[in-house]
């Protein structure tokens, strides 16, 4: 009896539920980012990390200080491969800037937001840091920590954001309305009405990765394709293969794969593979070993990308604010490119790990390759 | 999971007759010194740099004293995580921003952890179903519902609500305060009132407890209720400090098994009946510590992991290596 | 052969119930399956359902045994993903190192099992604190020896372990390899905990590890023996895993408590005493049927977890139920 009505509660609860609300649709927010995808980067040529779309200057002649200057960032974590591959790019840059800086004293949060606004604290406490970069791990939760301690030195904000206009500059590339617009768009491209998409996302509820689902839906559903399935497999390369199975063994044709992150499309690809089904038309992301799989089977792929490039954005802004010179803000936009069929060749590079995010723009840092774990 | 303790009676000089906790705090106590003066950050032993300390510990303390009852009593909590992610999430919910709402929501949320306590407690001993499966079960079952029906349920907590996580008392953060009070208040239940008493006859001989006439049930639902309000503060408090919940907060914080590695660490029996919450708060202070002196050491992230893990297993080999017997 | 304490009597009552609740629980959940897609019930896609959960009934019936020595092993999804990203560093993509690699994998296993079982015989650290230690240590481990993404590359020979079909093949059409693997390690870890004096020792050892070293059990050997042997499934299962479905930082979290779910389905009791390896393996095909069948239903994936939540409690506390009213 007691299993029965446990069971029929959270049935209940389950069909209540089932419709999901679109707090992540903000239609001028997919207008804004839509433009920008196509605004001319100005700054300069080649060097990606350093031009902005549009956008105001600021004034930082108040924070000039003499060098070489204490950095201090506290990083969210290094939870998954981009971020390995950011922190690696900043690690760079700072070596490349060596001359200027005395020290990047870097504070790992793991994660924990608590632990975070603990380490911005203890960093602030410690008097050492000439400024502050924040990853924060969520926007919201970050905000008071970060509004304490723009009062004591200038703040560089990049990847998420918070919710307070008091950092000197908030850096980041489009946003992920801009690349669920370009791998939405390119699919529904090469798709007549009526095929069906299946949608393989990592996990619901984060901002960052519930706007790149909400532009690729409205846009399948403005070209009449259908979503026959939005699963969540949180960067698991055995789920995925496994759901994606699933979905071929129900016996409906996929003619297309959408992924909201990269990491686990060539696994994807595999469960067709294994089905001796031909390949679907797939989204996936910079990544090497999805882009070499592209290359080798002919795949008909674009990879947009989230470019771990930004991490070296904020050591330059930094190094720039301190010798009080005007940097992009209150918001660096930075540009957000896709690597399609005719510039495929030129990010695939055979020394890199599989896991390797090759936007990252450090082809030119000290240390490369060896120290993203090439050869 | 029973600790045989033929030794406990038995008097041996040396530093193992220490009681665990004063070992445990000495050994947190000499890491963040260490740290502090090898890497010469000296400042990090004033006044700002001890509070920010403590403030790393509240979280994690707070769900630790809940989950000191939960194991005296011979049970674990395997929920607290899903349970801090709900009452953050609940809290900023009710709130929206509006200081009329606080008492309101903070009501909500201990009647959600009454509920829950009541809920893992029944299944427990009531039911009969082992507390991992029970707990780890109710657990999943509150972070699905989370998960689900979160894009419904975003919100805020009010700033008045947000300042608490924020001032001081003479010097003190207040949530560093509170996590004194309550913890005072844990250490005056299991040591000087019946009802403590009676939480270590029956976690240290449940079946002598029913002989003598004790409702061990009642006791272990208490037990449960006691672990689910412990978790409810923590959410709460992480509520206030982080603005809005999110339903991640106790999963990403890893909240469930560190609150019951600190427990351990502290000298409480995973079988039940043994310790105190003097040990948990042992314990939490030589997690902070640790988390303190790998970032004045700028530890690598991945090694940090390797640290603790090595740090876990050496604390209580410490002592347990003394007991005779077998552990499970 | 040893003689065999009394003590051990108790403990070797294999419940037969158990093990038909477990079946039964498969049974019920494949057949819904089945109702939802009906080609489930072809040989090669039921083969192909198999060679998925082959990995999870592997760390299901290695983590069984730490069960019955009355212990819990948390480390298990750590050596999975140690395995993974050992592999693919040490192998590099060349297929003449998979075999001498694999080798290593094993004797990698085999160091993390003794290091368990020695913290907890000797050090007498609780074994769900010292695997947690583990658990911690091994994937931090990993991940800093990987540096976060992980060089090289696994080639066809690895990758087929968990990957290929044989095709063809009489009587059943089509055979994975993996569920060859899957055969061999169950019946070889059945034969071992059901038909030698040591699995007798084991479930002694897990009922009353005292009563059991007065009758002349040694102990701790034992104990450690069981942290082995569920180090070596985890190997196993993390070469599964990666054949399967290639290089992942996260190949392996969360695996532990599915196991441990897994044996607790299939009529396990936790700290010892009671448990089967037939068990165990259709307690992680019930998981791993769940897992399908909610992935067929639809649902939001939010809720997925919640179901698995009640039906975990629903299983348990059934068995719980049939035992109480049996004794």
């Amino acid at each position: 009896m007691q299993v029965r009505s446990i069971l029929a509660v959270t049935l209940a609860v389950a069909f209540s539920t089932a419709a999901y609300a679109q707090e992540f649709n903000d239609p001028a927010e997919f207008k804004k980012q839509r433009e920008l995808l196509s605004t001319k980067a100005e700054g300069p040529e080649g060097k990606p990390w350093e031009q902005h779309l549009g956008g105001a200057m600021v004034d930082t002649a108040k924070f000039k200080k003499d060098g070489p200057h204490t950095i201090c960032f506290s990083n969210a974590g290094v939870f998954n491969p981009w971020r390995v591959v950011g922190l690696n790019n900043m690690k760079g840059e700072a070596a490349l800037q060596k001359d200027r800086i005395k020290e990047l004293v870097i504070l790992d949060a793991e994660g924990k937001d608590d632990k975070q606004i603990s380490d911005i604290q203890s960093l602030l406490d410690g008097g050492k840091c000439d400024v502050l970069v924040v990853s924060p791990t969520t926007t919201a939760a970050l905000t008071p920590a970060v509004e304490a301690a723009c009062e004591k030195l200038p703040v560089i904000v990049f990847d998420r954001g918070v919710n307070t206009k008091c950092p000197v500059t908030y850096i980041h590339p489009v946003g992920g309305y801009g690349f669920g617009i370009t791998s939405a768009e390119f699919i529904a491209s090469k798709l007549p009405k009526g095929a069906n998409v299946l949608a393989i996302r990592i996990v619901p509820g984060v901002d960052v990765l519930e706007t790149r689902y909400s532009a690729a839906k409205s846009i399948f559903d403005e070209a009449g394709l259908n979503v026959i399935g939005s699963e969540f497999t949180g960067s698991d390369r055995a789920k995925t293969k496994s759901v994606v199975e699933d979905y071929i063994n129900r016996g409906q044709k996929i003619d297309a794969v959408w992924m909201d992150a990269g990491d686990t499309a060539t696994a994807a690809l595999e469960a067709f593979e294994d089905a001796g089904l031909p390949y679907p038309v797939i989204s996936g992301e910079d990544q090497q070993d999805f882009l070499r799989k592209w290359q080798k089977e002919k795949l008909v792929a674009i990879a947009p990308s989230y470019p771990t490039y930004q991490w070296r954005t904020p050591i330059i802004a930094a190094l720039d604010i301190l010798d009080g010179k005007p940097v992009p803000g209150p918001e660096w936009n930075l540009p957000q490119p896709a690597i399609t069929q005719e510039t495929l060749a030129s990010y695939i590079d055979e020394r890199m790990p599989a896991l390797h995010y090759s936007l990252c723009g450090c082809q030119d840092l000290p240390g490369y390759p060896e120290q993203w774990g090439g050869k | 999971m029973s600790v045989d303790t033929l030794s406990a009676g038995r008097a041996r000089r040396g530093f193992r007759d220490l009681p665990v906790p004063l070992v445990v705090i000495a050994l947190a106590a000499i890491i963040y010194v260490a740290a502090a003066v090898i890497t010469g950050q000296t400042n990090q032993i004033s006044l700002p740099g001890l509070s920010g300390l403590l403030q790393r510990t509240v979280a994690l303390g707070l769900v630790g004293l809940g989950q000191t009852f939960a194991i005296l009593v011979g049970s674990i909590d395997l929920s607290v995580a899903a349970l801090i992610s709900s009452v953050a999430v609940l809290a900023s919910y009710l709130m929206q921003g509006d200081p009329g709402m606080i008492v309101p929501a903070i009501l909500a949320c201990l009647a959600l952890a009454l509920v829950i306590g009541a809920v893992n407690g029944g299944l427990v001993a009531y039911w009969g179903i082992n507390p991992l499966i029970a707990t780890l079960s109710t657990g999943l079952i509150l972070q699905g519902v989370l998960a689900a029906g979160y894009t419904y349920w975003s919100g805020r907590v009010a700033p008045e609500f947000q300042a608490l996580a924020y001032q001081s008392l003479f010097g003190v953060p207040l949530p560093v305060l509170l996590l004194a009070v309550l913890a005072l208040l844990a250490w005056f239940v299991l040591a000087k009132t019946r009802f403590g008493a009676h939480l270590y006859a029956v976690g240290g001989n449940p079946d002598g407890a029913k002989l003598a006439g004790l409702r061990v049930e009642r006791f272990v639902l208490a037990a449960h209720v006691i672990a689910s309000l412990g978790a409810c503060v923590a959410g709460l408090y992480l509520a206030a400090r982080l603005q809005s919940g999110t339903p991640w907060i106790g999963r990403d914080g890893i909240y469930d098994l560190e609150s019951i590695a600190i427990v351990v660490i502290g000298g409480t029996v995973l079988s039940g009946g043994k310790g105190g919450v003097l040990g948990t708060l042992a314990g939490v202070l030589l997690f902070a510590s640790l988390d303190a002196s790998f970032n004045m050491f700028g530890v690598d992230a991945f090694l940090k992991q390797v640290l603790r893990g090595a740090i876990v297993i050496a604390a209580v080999a410490v002592y347990a290596v003394r007991n005779k017997g077998h552990v499970a | 052969m040893t003689a065999i304490p009394d003590t051990a009597r108790p403990a070797r009552r294999i419940p037969l119930r158990g093990l038909n609740f477990a079946i039964a629980i498969f049974v019920v959940l494949y057949a819904g399956i089945a109702v939802l897609q009906p080609n489930y019930l072809e040989a090669a896609l039921f083969m192909n359902f198999l060679r998925r959960a082959a990995p999870l009934a592997i760390l299901a019936c290695g983590q069984l045994y730490v069960i019955l020595s009355g212990g819990f092993d948390l480390s298990m999804g750590a050596v999975v993903t140690l395995v993974v990203l050992a592999a693919s560093m040490l192998i590099g993509g060349d297929p003449e190192m998979s075999w001498p690699v694999i080798g290593a994998l094993y004797a990698m296993g085999l160091a993390v099992g003794l290091a368990n079982g020695a913290i907890v015989a000797f050090l007498k650290v609780p074994s769900i604190i010292a695997t947690l230690g583990t658990m911690l240590l091994v994937n931090g481990l990993a991940l800093a020896w990987s540096g976060g993404a992980p060089r090289g590359d696994l080639p066809d020979n690895f990758r087929n372990l968990g990957r290929l079909v044989l095709r063809d093949v009489p009587l059943v059409g089509t055979l994975p390899v993996a569920v060859i693997i899957l055969a061999v390690a169950t019946l070889l870890m059945g034969w071992g905990l059901h038909r030698t004096a040591y699995g007798r020792r084991l479930l002694a050892v897990g009922d009353n590890p005292r009563a059991a070293e007065l009758a002349g059990v040694p102990v701790k050997p034992t104990r450690i023996s069981a942290f082995v042997v569920s180090a070596l499934a985890a190997v196993t299962a993390g070469i599964l895993i990666g054949g399967f479905s290639g290089v992942s930082v996260n190949a392996g979290r969360g695996l532990e408590l599915q196991a441990i779910a897994a044996c607790v389905i299939g009529g396990a009791q936790l700290l010892g005493g009671r448990g089967s390896v037939v068990g165990a393996l259709f307690g992680a095909l019930s998981l791993f049927a769940l897992f399908t069948l909610l992935n067929l239903l639809g649902l939001p994936q939010a809720l997925r977890d919640s179901l698995q939540g009640v039906i975990l409690i629903a299983a348990v506390g059934a068995s719980v139920l049939r035992h109480r009213r049996s004794t």
